[in-house]
């Protein structure tokens, strides 16, 4: 047999996606938010998507520091603002693909109207939302995703507020691409971004994620493994549910798949054909390059 | 740089001071606007949602104040010249993200168009509460660049000043309108754009390797670079490196603040910019700003009638504070006066720049309507007694 | 496999060969968490004894050659500190570890 000269990687292929320098990264062990990053770049690179064009828009919280490791033009914003933010990037270079990586409470908290506006215009924003169940950050309060009974640091004698079932509110928001996978569903969760890449408009992926050092100590649920073990025998995946039915009660069946897919012009293709019927040749669109004016006598590109 | 044509319009022109905003803006090659309706600022973005879609330009009403700013800073970082418009209970909601962009070191431009305040206030009828606001509004140390225009034409003019003052530092400039100036109707002259100095976004010409998001290299600011030209760079809102990387340590933040309030507070000679009058040899110099400059202008006159050496001194930029100019003044004159369609706030400035050196008197309105110009002629004569 | 037991050969069982993988394990970027040793569908891994500077433990190759490349270790784990890389054929050493 020929000897072929194997040559032994020291950093994974993916590593070209993450900014290597800035490792060990911040998350816990056990936390599930690595893991969500790794299949978004896995994503992208099975996709080849010009990472030039990419960026990453991030909002406060565990999930948010998401941006700071990704070798993408990246932006930690402020609290729940990364969608708005985000619109603001994609709308003034529309040739940019844009991501919107964070948590539940920064999306669906205090990012809430956000959140249902975006999904609303059908702005071409591909989120990713980390659910935890909570705000892990700051020490595990009470997100408006924490299951009915569930402890958290401003809830310790149990959640009493009904959550958010995210799927449903993305859908009838407008959303016309909604799926849900955990952390432990990384091949389903890559085919899954990978898929909602080639889509427009706004694309929710929620992902339940472990959050072992406070939702699942402060409600005892073990280790982040445990939980993991647990997504595994209560997983179900139902592709095409109703997003009326994918609740999550608390230690009770996470219901994973592709929710919704269906076609409708994003906010792009709207303001596009309008302008076009109601103005005509006077119609002068924002130029997929951006609104930025360029210096002719100067040596920028 | 000259100005884009495409957003200049050319021509004499009978408008008014929020029309004027939206022209300037454009005539400045603002390209991107976020904005939400609020009395009586609604008429710039009016203006711009009719123009902008014929001259290349996006505009987009966003659903609250909050998402205009965070939309304002997003668009800034492709390299887009970006804009919202607003007035006080707006103003109050933009603060976090203006100091987003004071910390990301993001230009950009925020109208404010003051009513009377606090809280709803009065919608429709001149205020100018927000001064201190637009120093202090966000929390943390930073710095802005605040201007008053007191006319249709002085908007146009000063809307484009503040983008040229936003590239130059790298900072959210906040046009501080009134309601007056906002709603009154006067001739504006738009020249040619080719008359139309602007400054363009400068770029770094760093290879992508070696580009780091806030290295000064020697410069005021550090080199800009856009989203999607492929410099894969980050920036936070957390205190941060030159990298642009989050670094919370003591030595850091130290630095970080030092580079967001430095570059302002270092060239104020440069920023400031100040209509004095007969200030040489003046007894009692009247300081004001926005329309009550106007009405400063008459009592002015009108003291200068029974005799007193009155001189006006109008603030057009009203931060950074003219200090030091203050300082020299109050050496030399009897008195301050200090008219203001709010309780006094400006003159607290100038109260503390005069050093006790000369007499500082405020003449608080508190909104709803200009000064008399007899009631300020009367203040001053006092003065000078 | 057992199930199979009944059926014959199949024909074109010569033309496919099993893909061949190595585990490379950065010690020092590992939490401990213990996801890849579970997940593996080939049981490849094992929780070390040893520690790491950190102080955790991570996992070693209990199995070498049974990895057949899938990545499932190097997808599910959060610290980027496990990963496969395709091999033709079996390598000098059993496994590889790297000091990061």
């Amino acid at each position: 047999m020929s000897e072929t000269t194997i040559v032994e990687p020291k950093e994974p292929a993916i590593a070209a996606y993450l900014r290597m320098e800035r490792m060990p990264h911040v998350w816990c062990p056990e936390c599930g938010i690595g893991t969500a990053v790794k299949c978004f770049a896995t994503a992208l690179e099975r996709r080849k998507i010009d990472l030039d064009k990419a960026s990453i828009v991030s909002g406060i919280g565990c999930s948010g520091r998401a941006a700071g490791y990704m070798n993408l033009d990246g932006f930690h914003t402020t609290h729940g603002r990364a969608i708005p933010f985000a619109t603001g990037l994609k709308l003034s270079r529309p040739e940019l693909f844009v991501t919107v990586f964070s948590g539940d409470g920064d999306l669906a908290g205090i990012g809430g109207n956000h959140f249902i506006h975006a999904a609303r215009r059908n702005v071409d924003l591909l989120v990713i939302l980390i659910n935890n169940f909570t705000y892990g950050m700051t020490g595990g309060q009470n997100a408006p995703t924490t299951p009915l009974s569930a402890k958290s640091s401003t809830m310790p004698f149990g959640n009493f507020e009904p959550p958010f079932n995210l799927p449903q509110l993305a859908a009838s928001a407008g959303a016309p691409y909604v799926a849900r996978w955990t952390a432990l569903h990384v091949r389903q969760l890559v085919w899954t971004i990978e898929e909602a890449i080639g889509k427009k408009g706004f694309r929710l992926i929620e992902v339940i994620a472990p959050c072992p050092t406070l939702y699942a100590r402060l409600n005892k649920l073990g280790s982040g493994l445990d939980q993991m073990r647990f997504y595994h025998d209560n997983a179900e995946i139902r592709n095409g549910a109703d997003p009326r039915d994918v609740a999550i009660e608390f230690q009770q069946k996470i219901i994973c798949g592709k929710f919704v897919d269906i076609d409708r012009p994003s906010y792009h293709e709207l303001m596009h054909a309008h302008y076009r019927k109601v103005l005509g040749d006077k119609y002068v669109p924002m130029k997929p390059e951006g609104g930025w004016i360029s210096d002719r006598s100067g040596g920028t590109p | 740089m000259k100005a884009d044509p495409a957003g200049v319009l050319t021509g004499v022109h009978y408008l008014d001071g929020d029309f004027a905003a939206g022209e300037g803006a454009m005539a400045a090659g603002c390209r991107f606007v976020a904005g939400y309706p609020i009395t009586p600022s609604t008429e710039v973005v009016e203006r711009i949602a009719r123009r902008f879609p014929t001259i290349g330009g996006m505009f987009i009403q966003m659903e609250d104040e909050l998402a205009s700013m965070a939309a304002v800073v997003g668009a800034s970082w492709t390299g887009t010249k970006s804009m919202t418009v607003t007035s006080g209970p707006g103003f109050s909601l933009m603060m976090e993200n203006i100091g987003l962009a004071a910390m990301m070191e993001t230009p950009c431009v925020i109208v404010n168009v003051q009513r009377g305040g606090p809280s709803t206030g009065l919608p429709t009828m001149v205020g100018q509460g927000d001064m201190m606001q637009a120093r202090w509004g966000s929390h943390g140390d930073y710095e802005i660049i605040a201007l008053c225009p007191q006319s249709p034409q002085e908007t146009f003019d000063l809307t484009i000043d503040a983008f040229n003052l936003a590239e130059t530092y790298r900072v959210p400039v906040l046009l501080m309108m009134d309601e007056c100036v906002g709603h009154m109707t006067e001739k504006v002259v738009i020249p040619p754009a080719d008359r139309i100095e602007i400054v363009p976004r400068r770029l770094t010409s760093k290879p992508r390797g070696e580009f780091k998001p806030y290295q000064l290299n020697g410069n005021i600011v550090a080199d800009f670079a856009r989203a999607g030209d492929g410099y894969r760079f980050h920036t936070t809102g957390l205190t941060h490196d030159e990298r642009g990387y989050p670094a919370m340590n003591v030595e850091c933040q130290e630095q970080c603040v030092r580079r967001v309030t430095g570059k302002i507070t270092h060239n104020a000679d440069k920023i400031i910019r100040l209509d004095e009058d007969m200030t040489d040899g003046a007894e009692v110099v009247v300081v004001s700003y926005g329309i009550t400059a106007r009405v400063a202008r008459m009592a002015v006159e009108l003291a200068r009638a029974e005799g007193v050496r009155a001189a006006s001194l109008r603030l057009i930029t009203a931060w950074p504070f003219p200090a030091a100019r203050i300082r020299q003044l109050a050496m030399r004159v009897k008195a301050f006066v200090v008219p203001e369609i709010n309780r006094g706030q400006m003159v607290l400035e100038v109260e503390r720049c005069a050093r006790g050196a000369a007499d500082v008197i405020s003449l608080p309105h508190y909104g709803g309507s200009v000064h008399d110009p007899a009631a300020i002629a009367q203040e001053i004569v006092k003065a000078a007694q | 496999m057992t199930n199979l037991r009944y059926w014959r050969v199949p024909l074109d069982d010569g033309h496919f060969a099993r893909p061949r993988g190595e585990v490379v394990i950065v010690t020092e970027r590992c939490k401990g968490c213990a996801f890849c040793v579970e997940y593996c569908p080939r049981e490849v891994l094992a929780l070390s004894t040893t520690f790491n500077r950190k102080g955790y433990h991570p996992p070693k190759v209990a199995k070498p050659g049974e990895c057949v490349n899938c990545n499932l270790c190097e997808m599910i784990c959060p610290e980027f500190a496990i990963f496969s890389y395709a091999v033709t054929q079996q390598p000098a050493s059993a496994s590889a570890e790297v000091r990061a």
